[in-house]
């Protein structure tokens, strides 16, 4: 990949809070055009990634970029070419939703007031209407029109599906697909439903402990991580201290080993360790995301 | 037309797409000169993101099964056996000579291959084809 194409660069970005380090080294490129997926369990890191990523907070070491600049030292024009929708981001109750396009529109360079009450139309929202009025999927669909009022090149989305039901949920996703990506925008987002992540992101990263696990196009992480299931005639072996075996479990005569980068090897150490029979199962990303963010970070599998 | 897709399973998902519109003109659901809807129709009812679809059409392109063209969408093709008939073959050797050195692992001699392949063959239902010796290749 060549620098113009990552919209987004994470250089060795790392931020500690105290004694604690919310994100180690995090180095990532989010190429033009693609729906990233920020993946990892509540306090991976990835808020503080994303806040590093709009200049909202100082990394300790390591640097954020977007659109070309360091992050920190963001220019207000730059920054209106950012549509950001925060994690529970709420919106003024009593305002009008027009009001809130006026007032938006008000503030920040380059919001569209036509652009807005088109988005407004597609979903079928009243801007009439109160916020305070709205559904909670509503009000989550006004905050992303809000921010792609602009017309964005980049859009960061922290957890937007959180508390949506699932026919809401399902209606911001085919906005998301819709709005989002059919006009060739790239996107940033964070989320805890797999299955959402793996219908619109084609792009996934795994955050753990602050330290980025794996990441890469949806099916190459996919397909690069597998679970060996040995079944030997006594008791399993203990699991063999292998580079690429994320984690390991035994049960009686069989032993599971998920490995990164091709089961060969761990194959191989099966069957001179006796294994009888040998089952090679892909996983889901909900199964992987799982291995990785279960697994001492300190294991194998480092981040590509 | 019916596809469907499954965000839960560890197949990927154009994957799955490929597998769905290949088994629907198997079956003749979908025949040779039928339109697939177009990449944003289908990524917005299935609620998937365009590459994936626009993927899975490359794939299906590339393997024959529909062709493109430009500004009128994307069609169902006239099945080619022999147009791929190498490729096909290559395919199926690469597949049986790791399932063969798997079972070879696990113990199996070649009786209980042999066997275990008669058996499954027989299960197979081939459909007519009348065309199946043709030779000429005509692209």
């Amino acid at each position: 990949m060549t620098m113009s194409d990552a919209v987004v660069r994470f250089d060795r970005l790392t931020r500690w809070f105290g004694e604690r380090a919310a994100l180690s080294d995090f180095t990532l490129d989010v190429p033009r055009g693609s729906v990233y997926a920020l993946l990892g369990r509540n306090g991976a890191g990835k808020t503080t990634a994303l806040r590093c990523l709009l200049g909202l907070m100082r990394p300790t070491r390591g640097r954020a970029e977007v659109l070309g600049m360091d992050a920190a030292t963001l220019p207000p024009a730059a920054r209106a070419r950012i549509g950001f929708v925060a994690e529970g981001q709420t919106l003024v109750p009593w305002m009008k939703v027009r009001m809130l396009g006026e007032f938006q529109g008000a503030t920040m360079p380059g919001f569209d007031a036509a652009v807005f009450s088109a988005h407004l139309d597609r979903l079928g929202i009243d801007a009439s209407q109160r916020v305070k009025n709205l559904s909670r999927g509503q009000r989550a669909q006004v905050a992303l029109a809000l921010a792609l009022a602009p017309s964005p090149e980049l859009v960061i989305l922290d957890d937007p599906a959180m508390g949506l039901d699932p026919v809401v949920r399902r209606e911001f996703l085919e906005v998301m697909i819709d709005l989002v990506h059919a006009e060739g925008r790239t996107v940033l987002f964070t989320s805890h439903v797999l299955a959402d992540v793996e219908r619109v992101a084609d792009h996934v990263a795994i955050l753990h402990q602050g330290v980025l696990r794996v990441s890469g196009a949806v099916d190459d992480v996919k397909s690069r991580i597998v679970r060996v299931h040995a079944h030997f005639d006594g008791d399993a072996p203990a699991a063999p201290e292998l580079a690429g075996v994320l984690k390991s479990s035994a049960r009686g005569r069989a032993l599971s080993l998920t490995v990164c980068d091709g089961p060969e090897a761990v194959s191989e150490w099966a069957r001179t360790h006796g294994a009888v029979k040998l089952d090679v199962e892909r996983l889901t990303l909900e199964d992987l995301f799982i291995d990785y963010t279960t697994s001492p970070v300190t294991g194998g599998g480092a981040a590509a | 037309m019916i596809l469907r897709i499954d965000p839960s399973s560890p197949e990927p998902l154009f994957q799955q797409l490929v597998n769905c519109v290949k088994s629907a003109v198997a079956t003749g659901r979908m025949r040779p000169g039928d339109k697939l809807p177009s990449v944003r129709e289908l990524a917005r009812e299935l609620v998937v993101n365009p590459n994936t679809v626009a993927r899975a059409f490359q794939v299906l392109d590339a393997e024959g099964v529909t062709y493109s063209r430009r500004g009128s969408g994307t069609f169902v093709a006239e099945p080619r056996p022999t147009l791929r008939k190498d490729e096909g073959l290559r395919r199926y050797r690469a597949a049986l000579d790791a399932l063969l050195a798997d079972a070879l692992h696990m113990g199996l001699d070649a009786h209980d291959m042999w066997g275990g392949f008669e058996e499954s063959l027989a299960e197979l239902h081939f459909p007519p084809r009348g065309e199946e010796e043709r030779e000429d290749d005509d692209e």
